[in-house]
């Protein structure tokens, strides 16, 4: 049964079995390639997408759960206020390596920074401790989401 | 511990070989200069022959690119090593763009051989004399072509920002506008190399050039290739190793929608569909009858004993200085401890895959390696074509630690290839990536020393087995029973030691197939030997930082270090009950290293490792943001080793399989580290691997001092540390 998905902001039609989970849809039927594949388990978050604004891990999401809700993924967030200051504080704390998990790291912060414009230590590892970094560039995420919130207070 | 071989070490791969260069005119004009980088674990592989691997082409627009056999896996190569060319070129670093070095460019009139691979931290090891040299001969050509074009004297020009400017006359020509010329005239012999006083790009913090393509999704990993009718497919290996297929029921599979063909190997059986999802549920929906074969029955329990009993008979002499029976028999005190590190994982964010398209007696390869020409090799074979038939494209790699440097990923692909019209991108499960790893070894260790009466360690025997992963990955290097990777870190300490022997004994464990992994043989031997001085200090009731700090009188690097963190962390400072420091101090990949770690241990033994200071001096610093967050890498790297690392065997098989039942550290429970990097002259020492060997003994001995307790077997137990009710 083909399923009509609405991906940052345009319609997409997809023929696949109901069970298959977003991220597959995504990068193999779309070739939207952003979003990384890691574990499968919803256990490391390279696969997170905004779902209505929610960060959701789409290695578990199936095609037939997500109705008409907006998804929103990496190729897309620096449209958002809070994805455009992450991706800039990214840059700016020199946080990537190798950079598989980072389109994860950065959904997962910017949906924080959307929902909490001043998070503070235990915000960050609440949101963030789903998604695992091997290089292991967990103090630059840190100090890049505080960062990025610093510019909230300035927009006030 | 003996200061003139430590120094030649330090000094990289082959300090007294000159490096090669030919200059030549650039396909589509312009200069091309061709350069021989050194590569490859050890001196054995490097052709003793000009054959160059690595090139920079100056063309007519001005744009300078460097083709390098070197790759990106999140190390700052692609943005240190154009420093290196910039600097010299006197260019700006945006002018230089950087290209995966294939194997078989036809662009290139030289094939690139020998071993092209990235590891052992030895790319700035390797690029720093050769690139520079490279770019002050192309500078110095330019410089030369400039003179006469004006008829006037080379000296009385300079290079300056990708231009060549005769100050009297103001007069400037780009590089581009000269490179043809340049390309003309005779390669000078022994150009002069900016003095670092001079430098303007090496020594300062540059942003990472493949930053931002990583935080917008656009960056190309191997997993991303996309060739036109590219078909998904995913598999199952024997869960056995050196198991077989006995049977495959596919009839559940072939109904799953999207699912195209079902593939049965010899060990193993794959799905090939439109996509993942589709792949996946046809794995999972045959039902495969394995012939496990002979290693059924292995354990881990069994593979330690086999160890065990290996280092209690002898072994090949890896060093040798003094006589240690006779000091050790005329000792006062004797200490003697075995040690034990376990099989690890890679567990790179990117799972292996690899796309082939097998064609018309040729075969396309899409990969992220670290060792593209193994690829080329290895598929050649599996696809019974001569090597120059298999086109490899490299990709950025998401996460290598040695992983990337074997093939065996790319010859899936092309066994399963062989059987698909059309490309097809094979993508290992997290599940297959876990179970079918190539493993860090296990090792073993036998160790005693001497202590004269005021507990100065006077003899140091060590004897110590497990895999060569050397002897398999590149033969020639392993001699007389010894490879420079698995004894590296355990014969070459820092420490002044008189009387001190350790031995080798090569053991590979039956079927498990074992690999480099984020600093290989240091990953083990400075646990061992950073633990087990600790373990001296203590019998000889001494501070462990003092008692360090009074064997390195002819190591005065070591010595800075030291300090340097001891003063940083506040060694010796008081901490809450349950708490406690260690130190671990390292020479190995050509850098010096210190570290502090800080932990917490509960009453249910839980280890939360708070704080890591320390204390490098990695030679010159090129960019000086990446050596902090290498060292942070590293760290975190070995801290998750310390704490979870373990795969371990039951019934022949991998226990571990994902996310949760191999742990990797997260951001909560990610330790706050501090880097101090020593101001050096010296070359540049490898920085990639060096944190993580450091860090686990530096927890290991912060647990002693928390607890009392000497963990000489990693991962952490907590159990042992479990206080009682």
């Amino acid at each position: 049964m083909p399923f009509t998905l609405k991906v940052n902001g345009a319609s997409h039609s997809v023929d696949v079995d109901d069970d298959t989970p977003l991220l597959w849809v995504l990068r193999d039927v779309l070739g939207m390639t952003g979003t990384k594949f890691g574990c499968g388990m919803a256990l490391c978050g390279a696969c997170t997408v905004h779902i209505d604004g929610a960060a959701t891990r789409s290695c578990i999401t199936t095609i037939d759960s997500i109705g008409t809700s907006q998804i929103t993924t990496i190729e897309a967030i620096g449209g958002t206020p809070a994805g455009a200051k992450i991706q800039k504080a990214w840059l700016d704390q020199e946080v990537v390596q190798c950079g598989y998990c980072q389109s994860g790291q950065i959904m997962s912060a910017a949906a924080l920074l959307a929902s909490n414009p001043h998070p503070d230590d235990a915000d960050i590892d609440d949101a963030m401790r789903g998604n695992i970094c091997r290089c292991g560039t967990y103090m630059r995420i840190r100090e890049a989401i505080k960062l990025a919130a610093q510019t909230n207070k300035k927009a006030g | 511990m003996r200061p003139d071989r430590v120094t030649s070490r330090a000094s990289g791969t082959n300090p007294s070989r000159r490096s090669f260069l030919t200059a030549s005119a650039a396909v589509g004009g312009g200069l091309m200069m061709g350069i021989s980088l050194p590569l490859g674990h050890s001196k054995a592989a490097q052709s003793e022959g000009f054959a160059p691997n690595a090139f920079i082409r100056i063309g007519s627009d001005d744009a300078v690119v460097l083709t390098m056999p070197y790759v990106e896996m999140g190390q700052g190569t692609y943005t240190s090593i154009p420093m290196l060319i910039a600097e010299e070129l006197e260019v700006n670093l945006q002018q230089v763009r950087l290209e995966h070095a294939p194997p078989n460019e036809k662009l290139y009139a030289n094939p690139l051989l020998g071993v092209q691979a990235t590891g052992n931290s030895n790319a700035m090891r390797g690029a720093w004399k050769p690139l520079r040299e490279a770019g002050a001969t192309a500078r110095t050509m330019l410089v030369a072509a400039a003179a006469k074009r004006w008829g006037v004297d080379p000296q009385s020009c300079r290079a300056q920002d990708g231009a060549v400017i005769h100050a009297s006359s103001g007069r400037r020509l780009t590089h581009g506008e000269l490179a043809a010329d340049a390309a003309k005239l005779p390669v000078p012999q022994n150009v002069t190399l900016k003095s670092p006083e001079d430098f303007k790009l090496i020594g300062t913090p540059v942003r990472r050039l493949d930053a931002p393509a990583k935080v917008n999704g656009t960056a190309a990993y191997g997993i991303d290739a996309r060739p036109p009718g590219v078909k998904i497919a995913t598999l199952a290996q024997s869960p056995v190793f050196g198991g077989r297929v006995k049977s495959v029921d596919d009839a559940g599979a072939k109904a799953v929608k999207g699912v195209r063909q079902i593939i049965r190997l010899d060990d193993a059986v794959a799905v090939v569909a439109d996509h993942m999802g589709a792949a996946k549920k046809g794995l999972a929906a045959l039902k495969i009858e394995w012939d496990e074969g002979p290693h059924a029955g292995l354990s881990t329990e069994a593979v330690a004993r086999e160890l065990d009993q290996a280092t209690q008979r002898s072994g090949a002499v890896a060093q040798n200085i003094g006589d240690v029976d006779k000091a050790l028999a005329g000792a006062a005190t004797r200490v003697e401890a075995t040690y034990q590190v376990p099989f690890l994982a890679h567990a790179t964010m990117e799972p292996m895959n690899c796309t082939a398209h097998f064609r018309n007696g040729e075969c396309e390869i899409w990969i992220g390696s670290q060792a593209v020409a193994r690829v080329q090799a290895m598929a050649a074979a599996a696809a019974g074509l001569p090597p120059e038939k298999v086109i490899v494209h490299n990709h950025l790699i998401g996460g290598g630690f040695g992983r990337r440097l074997e093939a065996d990923g790319a010859v899936r692909a092309v066994q399963i290839a062989q059987q698909v019209d059309g490309p097809v991108k094979v993508v290992w499960t997290r599940e297959e990536d876990i179970q079918h790893d190539m493993y860090r070894p296990y090792w073993f260790d036998r160790i005693t020393a001497g202590l004269d009466g005021q507990g100065r360690p006077v003899a140091w025997k060590n004897r110590f087995a497990g895999s060569s992963v050397i002897a398999r990955w590149l033969p020639p290097a392993f001699k007389d029973g010894l490879d420079p990777d698995s004894t590296e870190g355990a014969i070459d300490l820092v420490y002044d030691l008189p009387n001190f022997h350790v031995q080798f004994v090569r053991v590979e464990p039956p079927g498990i197939p074992t690999a480099f992994w984020r600093s290989v043989g240091p990953s083990h031997n400075v646990f061992v030997t950073e633990s087990f001085i600790d373990e001296l200090a203590a019998a000889a009731q001494q501070d462990a930082v003092a008692y360090r700090r009074a064997l390195l009188d002819k190591s005065p690097r070591a010595k800075a270090v030291l300090d340097l963190v001891a003063e940083k962390s506040g060694w010796g400072q008081a901490l809450p009950k349950g708490s406690g420091r260690g130190v671990s101090l390292q020479f190995v990949f050509g850098s010096y290293q210190a570290q502090v770690a800080e932990v917490e241990v509960s009453k249910a033994g839980a280890v939360r490792v708070r704080r890591v200071v320390c204390a490098a001096d990695c030679g010159t610093v090129v960019n000086p943001d990446t050596v902090q967050a290498q060292i942070q890498s590293g760290i975190v790297f070995g801290a998750t080793a310390a704490l979870y690392g373990e795969i371990t065997l039951k019934n022949g098989r991998v226990e571990q399989s994902n996310f949760d039942s191999y742990q990797v550290l997260r951001i909560n429970e990610a330790p706050v580290i501090e880097v101090h990097v020593v101001q050096s002259s010296e070359p540049p020492g490898g920085m990639g691997e060096t944190g993580t060997s450091a860090a686990v003994p530096a927890i290991a001995n912060a647990i002693f001092a928390a607890t009392g307790k000497r963990l000489r077997k990693m991962p952490v137990d907590a159990n042992a540390l479990k206080q009682p009710a």
